[in-house]
């Protein structure tokens, strides 16, 4: 389970997050890293996204 | 409302037909139907609709948007054809302007988890590729600055250069922000053929919307790009506080500029951004203010742009592109996903609407 919320960046069980998962879902990248809530360097493309975080590294669409 | 109350299910906007015209009567005055004045005056002379005119359209019932839809779609094929033009775009410098335009989720002066990134040459080339590979004749660089530097502008000229070198002959356009006469020069003659940049809303309502420039100075760089022979790019963004009279003026405000292409986004409310609490914009208001854009903009090119994930859902864009919507942009856009191209690609297939080709636009 993840620690953080990659929307907002708040801890996953310090508050409802089913607004932020549709976001996701929908139309947002992840903007915090998962691990630490770091911010991190999103680049979209048409075709995809990466998410770097300065701590743990690079995610990616694909 | 918070965010999370915002979020509607992907479905498609109920219209219910009912035949009544409640526009007709105020007071026990007779006014004339507007939809059918713009049958005759749209439809059939090509004039776009009056200010007055177009705030008719916006104040229409629900009951009468399906008629309002049917009208715009005839309107389009009949000025524009059947053809969809497709586009992708890609953000070349993403995030810390220095601008306060209080949507956007790239202005440095916002608490906003955009973080400021550049995407490298061969990244541009992969994502022009990405885009012509979906059959779109349109590939847009977009850098979130208040105007270029010559920095961005060798990047922009090396990247057209790469995509070139690539064997991709998509046409480029560019949104770079507020430009001088030599940018625009050095823009043409790199064979930028478009360039958007959009006035967002009405003039009366920019003040509210951006405070670090005015909409005289976006209106001076448009008339440099289309002296230029530049094709121009302008439109907005629907549901940023605005009342239906701002956007009636600025519908008929984007017609005088008789701008080639009018993007219509609707307003994502982001974190962090002035407007992060602002409603989606209810599908009903989003569909009139499309068939009312299509009515005071019959031969403009009139995008979907972003926002409408949000706004309509999946089965919603149908109607959107049924009602006067003749060019998308396919995938992401600059901070935010759009659909999958091939979702978007089948709808059009779905609809019997052809992507225009990249012969007819040459
Ligand atoms: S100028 Fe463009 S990138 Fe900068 S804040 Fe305004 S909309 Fe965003």
């Amino acid at each position: 389970m993840n620690a953080f919320c990659s929307f907002c960046g708040r801890e996953t069980d310090a508050a409802d997050h089913t607004a932020c998962a549709r976001r996701l879902q929908l139309i947002d990248p992840p903007r915090f890293c998962a691990q630490c809530a770091r911010r991190m360097v999103v680049q979209v493309t048409p075709a995809g996204w990466t998410a770097r975080c300065s701590r743990h590294g690079e995610i990616s669409s694909t | 409302m918070p965010p999370d109350e915002q979020q509607p299910e992907s479905k498609e906007t109920t219209l219910t037909a009912a035949p009544e015209r409640t526009d007709r009567h105020t007071d026990g005055d007779v006014l004339e139907d507007v939809l059918e004045v713009a049958r005759e005056q749209v439809l059939e002379r090509g004039e776009g609709l009056t200010e007055e005119q177009v705030l008719r359209v916006l104040q229409l019932p629900d009951e009468r948007v399906s008629d309002l839809l049917a009208l715009a779609h005839e309107v389009r094929m009949r000025w524009c054809g059947p053809e969809v033009e497709v586009e992708g775009i890609v953000s070349l410098k993403t995030g810390g302007c220095p601008e306060d335009c209080h949507f956007c989720s790239q202005s440095g002066q916002f608490p906003s988890p955009v973080r400021s990134a550049w995407l490298d040459v061969p990244g541009l080339v992969r994502a022009a590729r990405q885009t012509a590979e979906t059959g779109a004749t349109e590939f847009c660089i977009v850098a979130a600055v208040r105007g270029p530097d010559a920095r961005l502008l060798s990047q922009v000229r090396e990247g057209i250069a790469a995509i070139r070198a690539d064997g991709n002959d998509i046409q480029i356009a560019c949104s770079l922000g507020m430009l001088t006469q030599a940018q625009v020069d050095e823009l043409v003659e790199m064979g930028v053929h478009r360039y958007n940049h959009n006035l967002e809303t009405a003039r009366s309502h920019f003040p509210q919307v951006v405070t670090t420039h005015s909409w005289e100075e976006r209106w001076d760089t448009l008339r440099m790009v289309r002296d230029a022979g530049m094709e121009v790019c302008c439109g907005g963004i629907i549901g940023m506080g605005e009342t239906l009279e701002q956007r009636a003026e600025f519908a008929v405000q984007l017609a005088s500029l008789s701008p080639d292409e009018v993007p219509m986004n609707f307003l994502i409310p982001n974190p962090g951004t002035p407007y992060e609490n602002y409603p989606v914009v209810e599908g009903p208001d989003a569909l009139r203010a499309v068939g009312a854009f299509r009515l005071a903009l019959p031969r403009t090119i009139l995008r979907f742009a972003g926002g409408r994930e949000l706004t309509f859902g999946d089965l919603g864009a149908k109607q959107g592109m049924l009602g006067g919507i003749n060019a998308i942009i396919v995938g992401n856009y600059l901070t935010n996903l759009g659909r999958p191209a091939a979702q978007d690609l089948e709808m059009l297939d779905d609809l019997k609407m052809p992507i225009k080709a990249l012969s007819q636009t040459l």
